[in-house]
């Protein structure tokens, strides 16, 4: 199927009109499509999205997350996940299926304050997301720096199959957790590389609208290795 | 309402009116998007010598929590007119009149507001009239819904906001602080303008149905041109520099 070039909409503007699914940020009004955000449309395969440009973070089953513990009642703690929804964090995805509240100390594993990389279990708007940390690359993060950016940018930072995020990741010898919520932890033991690889973050997120980012990337990475 | 007595001409047999403006024309608008760091999204309107900052917050946490609705995100407006904005300094507590003007402007962003997406939320927009000179409410809205987008919360469509009215037994668009004091009628109207449909209508003053029809005609076309300098606004902020590939 042909695919349009994309196109840059506000909310209120027309996309296409004619037989096309309405999905992300669209709304069909009568035979019209129409974007409900500032972003760049795509119409494809017979159905038309939105990418944004702005906005915050909605979860999404299955997205890892950054979050802060602000936190516990008896079984679960809340996790801020920079979202409108606080993460759910039951005791027993902790401590196992033998919970008990008065025996086991919440605290003891999981403080006020502390990071944690979680993954969103379930989430349908009715209720809190709720998250685990138990899984391969979860669970409470001990070191490294924390770096806020926008969600929207976030795929920006990944690259098309990862690409960006693996050379800030092999020429600044650091390991970054990103968050689809838009928190990076930024790790390395050389201070150097971390300084380095939080500046190429800094500039993807102030330079995502530019194309050839990648290149734009490299030079500056590249500039001051020396 | 037959209007205050006045020295000043509101229309000259030119028909030019007291600012200089012909009657169909609308005051010069400017709008700035994405002014404000702390806020999720802000605008900065200039409506003739109108000067307002609007910053939204959302969605996030209801506080008090009673006020959460489960099915819905709910929608807080705050219209506020500093004390140094009019002639007489304004108390800064909110009078009956902001308190009105702040329920209309929610009420009239409420059907362009796609709510439903943030059940258990609520978007704050705060809306800081620096200074005042006649149609706050129309320039308030109006940057109100860019501020909105600003922020990313999903809209079927902008809401532009632009007055018409009477004076010196004339229909003329846009009425300025001197045109509503001294003047027949005031007809602010809030317009959703690929929708086609008016999301605030309110009258103060005396029209025959005539005039009435009139104004609302001309008023949606000032509602017009002000949705373009929106469009614009958003633009300037979001696609100037660069293309994406």
């Amino acid at each position: 199927m042909s695919s349009e070039r994309k196109r840059h909409v506000i909310p209120g503007e027309v996309i296409t009109s004619g037989p096309y699914r309405a999905e992300q940020n669209t709304v069909q009004v009568g035979e019209n499509i129409v974007s409900t955000i500032v972003g760049l449309s795509d119409v494809h395969d017979g159905s038309v999205r939105v990418i944004p440009l702005t906005g915050g973070y909605v979860p999404k089953d299955d997205d890892l997350v950054i979050g802060k513990i602000v936190s516990h009642s008896s079984l679960s703690w809340t996790a801020d996940i920079n979202s409108c929804y606080v993460g759910m964090l039951p005791a027993s995805d902790v401590f196992g299926r033998d919970y008990s509240s008065s025996s086991d100390d919440m605290t003891a594993k999981l403080a006020k304050g502390d990071l944690i990389a979680a993954r969103i279990v379930n989430f349908d708007k009715t209720r809190d997301p709720l998250i685990t940390i138990s899984g391969r690359e979860l669970g409470k993060i001990d070191s490294g720096e924390l770096v806020k950016i926008s969600p929207n940018k976030v795929p920006r930072l990944i690259g098309k199959r990862g690409s960006m995020i693996q050379m800030i990741e092999s020429s600044t010898n650091s390991q970054v957790t990103i968050g689809q919520n838009g928190l990076l932890v930024v790790s390395s033991d050389d201070p150097n590389g971390l300084l380095k690889a939080i500046q190429a973050i800094e500039l993807i997120e102030e330079q995502a609208h530019v194309a050839n980012l990648t290149d734009q990337v490299k030079e500056m990475l590249e500039s001051k290795s020396e | 309402m037959g209007g205050r007595d006045t020295d000043i001409v509101l229309l000259d047999e030119n028909g030019i009116r007291c600012d200089g403006r012909k009657v169909n024309e609308t005051r010069k608008v400017t709008i700035k998007a994405g002014v404000l760091k702390n806020a999720n999204g802000s605008a900065y309107i200039e409506f003739g010598d109108n000067k307002i900052l609007v910053g939204v917050y959302g969605p996030r946490d209801v506080h008090p929590k009673h006020m959460s609705d489960t099915d819905t995100g709910i929608l807080r407006c705050r219209y506020h007119m500093a004390p140094f904005s009019v002639g007489e300094r304004k108390n800064p507590a909110p009078s009956r009149r902001e308190v009105e003007i702040s329920k209309v402007i929610k009420e009239a962003l409420e059907p362009a507001v796609m709510l439903k997406e943030f059940p258990r939320t609520a978007v704050d927009v705060y809306m800081e009239v620096l200074q005042a000179d006649g149609g706050t409410r129309c320039a308030a809205l109006t940057g109100a819904s860019v501020a909105l987008a600003d922020a990313g919360i999903p809209m079927r469509d902008l809401v532009a906001g632009c007055a018409a009215g009477k004076a010196a037994d004339a229909v003329i668009l846009d009425v300025n602080n001197e045109e509503d004091q001294a003047g027949q009628a005031d007809l602010p109207i809030g317009y959703m303008p690929n929708l086609k449909k008016i999301t605030l209508l309110q009258l103060d003053g005396i029209l025959t149905p005539e005039e009435y029809k009139q104004c609302i005609e001309i008023g949606i076309d000032g509602c017009n041109q002000v949705y373009e300098i929106q469009k614009k606004a958003l633009q300037d902020k979001f696609f100037a520099n660069g293309e994406k590939q």
